[in-house]
């Protein structure tokens, strides 16, 4: 080795790679956001999604379920609930919980309106319809 | 300890450990709710327990942080703290917001804490990691401001060393990127794009820049190699760390609605993640061999080289696993997930902090370090974690792989709850580790109060 690696030189890379890939993941952000539009299904961001949405963080599903795979791994992914199941199935599932079958996990009952019940399933039809690059890979979720 | 204000590290690592158990406690309570759905059910739905298992991880880790910082920073400027008293303020504020928030968790339903806590003026509640209520979020910021104002004053009137200053980089970054989890548009894309920006810059970004000081820092301690030296790892390290990291958040943008190029960015970057770990376990053993002096401190040094090792098993191994876009179409939200996040999670940052406790706290208590009795058993708790740790991730991970083929691969693809039911076994042995690892943590625990010869520092 003739050149020698001082600390100075490791510490100018650091920060200029740093730095590179910082504005790297910027620049691919922004492109992101460019293209987002015509995947994120948010022309049908109805105030009853946006409803939907609140109830779900507001209710913390997300602390049991998954949502496009995010979230707890005890309950199932809701993403394309919305296709696996239907909304008449959703809406009877969460007024019947919990089932209190001996052993089996629980759902809260969370005591939810008609109204409420409804933007749940609007948020979900919603979720189902982003562009996921096909995922998950069967309707099991 | 050279420096009188160093003494405030020391309520922060008893809180870190106190905190620590209580993790442990929810992470059975959760555990055994895999197996027996309704235990505990309704006082404690699984999703409370998830909460508090997972926010307890991130407060204890960062009161870990804190207290390293507060013990390392005074050392490395060779000068006292700016402000004791303002260390010892934050403490106690961070403690009680801790508190208040896990108690509101388990005492209220998670939707009237929303409406008390003014989430209706702030939505930010209800999204995985960042369940806090809203006061509690800007707690955080107020003590985290707090904490780096003292830290770079204390710095600023002192030497500047690399450690130092990557440690404080790290620190302002965590608090930089902490700032998104209060953007939570209704856009679901846009909402989970964000959400990674706090989540994995966090632990797989400045995180790593902490955990990196950290554990330069113990090892010229411990080892008596050259500064020159350690620094320039450290650099190294941390350049590779950010080069792969800060691209590599695209490994989970896969499937959230974002565009299908992240797929090859997110693969090619991730894919080089575990370097820096590798590098770090390199590190690790390479300065403990070359080291100049015998510090009669085993105990610390053993923390130090199982961080690395621990690190890049379950970081950089168990992360690459499932990192690759076509492997990770049929793996993503299954029990591998789990698999890896618990032994990352340990091995990098539980370890790095309990490295730290390990070195510093017998210096804090007036001694260079503990008893050989109390080494003897606090390594018995090393070992007993680690191998427990080893072994619940080699449990998840069996449970995952199990999970995917049968639910996702298979011909006749089973449903979420069959396939759950049909890999019980292993959540049963997964539990009985965890019990293993809470021995082991009462056993680590017993070490600090184990007493014998020692030596006064």
């Amino acid at each position: 080795m003739a050149t020698r690696f001082t600390k100075s030189m490791a510490r100018n890379i650091f920060f200029g790679g740093s730095l590179f890939f910082f504005l790297l993941f910027l620049a691919l952000t922004f492109d992101t956001n460019q293209k987002l539009p015509k995947r994120d299904n948010s022309q049908n961001l109805t105030a009853s999604v946006i409803h939907g949405k609140k109830l779900w963080e507001t209710n913390n599903c997300i602390g049991c379920h998954t949502l496009l795979g995010e979230g707890a791994y005890f309950a199932p992914e809701l993403g394309n609930v919305y296709k696996r199941r239907g909304p008449d199935f959703i809406k009877a599932w969460i007024k019947g919980q919990p089932t209190g079958v001996p052993g089996r996990r629980q759902m809260p009952q969370f005591n939810f309106t008609e109204q409420e019940l409804d933007s749940i399933v609007d948020f979900l039809k919603y979720t189902s319809e982003i562009n996921t690059n096909n995922w998950p890979p069967n309707i099991e979720g | 300890m050279q420096y009188q204000s160093q003494a405030v590290a020391k309520p922060y690592f008893i809180a870190a450990i106190a905190l620590f158990f209580g993790q442990i406690i929810f992470g059975l309570i959760m555990g055994l709710q895999y197996v027996v759905g309704d235990f505990l059910f309704p006082e404690i739905p699984f999703n409370v327990a998830r909460m508090v298992h997972t926010n307890l991880l991130i407060v204890w880790l960062l009161f870990g942080f804190m207290g390293a910082t507060y013990y390392l920073i005074p050392e490395e400027s060779e000068t006292e703290l700016f402000s004791p008293k303002l260390a010892i303020i934050t403490f106690w504020v961070f403690l009680a917001a801790g508190a208040a928030t896990v108690l509101g968790y388990l005492l209220v339903p998670y939707a009237s804490l929303a409406k008390f806590t003014g989430n209706d003026l702030l939505a930010t509640m209800g999204r995985e990691f960042l369940e806090q209520p809203l006061p509690t979020k800007v707690g955080i910021v107020v003590v985290v401001l707090s904490f780096i104002f003292n830290v770079v004053m204390t710095m600023l009137k002192g030497r500047k060393t690399a450690i130092s200053l990557v440690l404080v980089l790290g620190l302002v970054g965590l608090a930089v990127f902490f700032l998104f989890s209060f953007y939570n548009p209704h856009n679901l894309v846009k909402d989970k794009y964000y959400w990674w920006w706090v989540v994995h810059l966090w632990v797989e970004g400045v995180w790593e820049l902490i955990l990196g000081a950290i554990l330069a820092f113990v090892l010229i301690k411990v080892t008596g190699v050259d500064r020159e030296v350690v620094e320039k790892w450290l650099y190294v390290i941390i350049t590779m760390t950010l080069i792969t990291g800060i691209i590599g958040t695209g490994h989970h943008y896969y499937w959230i609605g974002a565009p299908a190029y992240w797929q090859v960015w997110g693969s090619v970057f991730s894919a080089l993640e575990p370097i820096p770990f590798f590098m770090l376990t390199i590190f690790a053993f390479n300065m403990v061999n070359k080291r100049r002096r015998e510090h009669p401190n085993k105990a610390a040094t053993l923390w130090a080289l199982g961080t690395g090792v621990m690190a890049f098993l379950g970081a950089g191994v168990w992360g690459f696993m499932h990192t690759l876009a076509p492997v990770n179409y049929y793996t993503h939200g299954t029990q591998l997930t789990a698999a890896h996040g618990h032994m990352a999670f340990y091995g990098a940052y539980a370890m790095v902090v309990l490295t730290i406790i390990s070195y510093a706290m017998p210096i804090l208590r007036g001694r260079a370090a503990n008893s050989n009795k109390a080494q003897v058993v606090e390594m018995w708790s090393f070992w007993l974690m680690t191998v427990a740790m080893v072994f619940i991730t080699l449990f998840l991970t069996a449970a995952g792989v199990l999970q995917t083929w049968l639910q996702r691969i298979s011909t006749t693809p089973m449903s979420f709850m069959a396939t759950q039911d049909s890999v019980a076994i292993f959540y049963w042995m997964r539990e009985a580790s965890g019990v293993v690892f809470l021995i082991g943590l009462i056993v680590y625990i017993t070490s600090f109060f184990i007493k014998g010869e020692t030596k006064v520092s």
